[in-house]
């Protein structure tokens, strides 16, 4: 299995996308702490920045790479080799790859500007949701075989949880504005990893007054050693359900 | 060697494998022929594992293959198309193959495809600047490399240089007389005249015969292959 893995990552490490993306990062981060004198200043620029970068390219590039190794995969599936340890291999060299893209890229100028506490839970989250992206795009790539539509749906999911997630919550938010919505918004946030951890982070950073009522009850929860753990956890179901899923798929798919 | 015992396989709404069973033992080579579309690859895809039956089973010296994979370190695949990394040199295909079959008996790889076909020579070249004649050259080397006990060959010939296509049916010669099975599937008949000893014929997902190619030229009186099936098809009116 470590065998395939490393033919993944040095396959990844050499594709000029991958290397631009990191150089695309740093370039960033750079340029944010070196316009703003006050670090935690620059650490709020970048966050909303990674947080819409970050998952866009994992996705899409994850999704477009598993599609580009369809006969790789096939080489792989006619050799003794166990379905189950293909899958986990490209699993593991794609999100192995793009989190050392974003740890070069983020998490570095992050450590030498601002090594805060903030600082190291907005890395981790990075690495997080790289992870989960990958996850999702590989359940993505197996359920169609058309390229096309498979990128679409790539697209689409991204856009899902970076856009329109926000907007169905705010139109349950206004539909029901009689009720006690600030529980339920709790709950909710599960649901989408971005808002989950761009949570996890404004907690961090000491911000979360602008966010109101809600931002008091989310202080309550996540602030806390269990709220924080079962974010956590939540974040880490985001990566298995999909991969789990996408094992599922690809064990019984016709290759 | 190879039993399939019922083998049906649909693909949305054609059935590309209709309750098929053949029975393969070793030392034979077998042409698998019959029009485009008639399940050949399927098959082959089947035996593999690379395609999952809908019903029926195969079993590879008498274990199931369903949810194994162990049984395909006997089993060299040449697929009819083949492709590889784009990024990738001859070199390092090679290497990463070995490595992935982790060959216990490493003095026994057989290189003689590797050298016949001068690929030695060639290592450094990336995949994606090959021609489909070279990739072909490069899927046969690998399918003979760790001296399998059975080969399935998807149209072989196809894409070789006539060179390149003698020396491949000579070493197909060379490993049956070691008592190896061999599957080839192609519709060039005339070279497969010299090397097969049993015929398999397949249309529209039906095995329609499997006869040894003795048996086959004596009942219809034909010596060459292709004549010998089209006086089959006639003979048995279709």
């Amino acid at each position: 299995m470590t065998k395939i893995i490393k033919y993944v990552m040095t396959d990844i490490l050499r594709n000029k996308i991958a290397l631009s993306y990191t150089a695309f990062l740093l370039a960033i981060t750079l340029s944010v702490f070196n316009l703003e004198d006050n670090t935690s200043k620059g650490l709020l620029s970048l966050l909303n920045i990674s947080l819409i970068i970050v998952p866009l390219v994992s996705i899409i590039f994850s999704t477009i790479y598993m599609y580009n190794s369809a006969e790789f995969i096939e080489l792989l599936v006619s050799q003794p080799l166990k379905r189950r340890n293909i899958w986990l291999s490209l699993f593991t060299g794609l999100s192995a790859s793009l989190s050392l893209a974003f740890f070069a890229g983020v998490g570095i100028p992050i450590i030498i500007y601002a090594g805060s506490d903030t600082g190291f839970i907005m890395i981790g989250m990075g690495l997080v949701l790289s992870v989960i992206f990958v996850a999702i795009a590989m359940l993505a790539a197996v359920t169609t075989r058309d390229k096309a539509k498979g990128i679409g749906i790539a697209i689409l999911l991204w856009i899902y949880f970076s856009l329109l997630f926000d907007g169905l919550v705010l139109f349950i938010l206004f539909q029901f504005e009689d009720y006690p919505m600030e529980k339920v918004m709790v709950g909710l946030s599960a649901f989408n990893p971005i808002d989950l951890s761009r949570i996890l982070i404004l907690l961090k950073m000491d911000i979360s007054a602008l966010m109101g009522y809600t931002g008091a009850i989310f202080r309550d929860f996540f602030g806390t050693q269990t709220g924080l753990t079962l974010a956590l956890l939540i974040l880490l179901l985001w990566i298995i359900v999909p991969v789990w899923l996408s094992l599922r798929k690809f064990n019984k798919k016709d290759l | 060697m190879i039993i399939a015992n019922n083998v049906t396989k649909q693909f949305g709404k054609l059935k590309a494998l209709d309750s098929v069973s053949v029975t393969c033992a070793s030392g034979n080579c077998i042409a698998l022929i019959g029009p485009n579309g008639s399940g050949k690859t399927t098959l082959i895809k089947s035996i593999l594992g690379m395609v999952t039956p809908d019903s029926g089973f195969i079993t590879f010296n008498g274990q199931n293959i369903l949810h194994d994979w162990l049984y395909r370190e006997h089993i060299g695949y040449m697929p009819q198309t083949g492709k590889y990394p784009d990024n990738m040199t001859i070199g390092q295909v090679l290497d990463m193959m070995k490595d992935i079959r982790k060959n216990r008996k490493r003095d026994r790889l057989d290189e003689d495809l590797v050298n016949a076909f001068d690929l030695k020579g060639m290592l450094h070249k990336r995949m994606r600047t090959l021609s489909g004649g070279t990739m072909q050259k490069v899927s046969a080397a690998l399918a003979f490399l760790f001296n399998p006990q059975a080969l399935i060959l998807d149209e072989p010939t196809a894409g070789l240089d006539p060179v390149a296509s003698e020396i491949l049916k000579d070493k197909i010669v060379t490993e049956k007389t070691k008592g190896k099975l061999i599957f080839i599937t192609s519709h060039i008949l005339s070279e497969l005249d010299d090397l097969i000893t049993q015929v398999m014929y397949m249309q529209d997902g039906h095995l329609v015969f499997h006869n040894s190619l003795e048996q086959l030229r004596k009942d219809t009186g034909e010596q060459k292959l292709s004549r010998a099936i089209a006086a089959y098809m006639i003979k048995n009116g279709q």
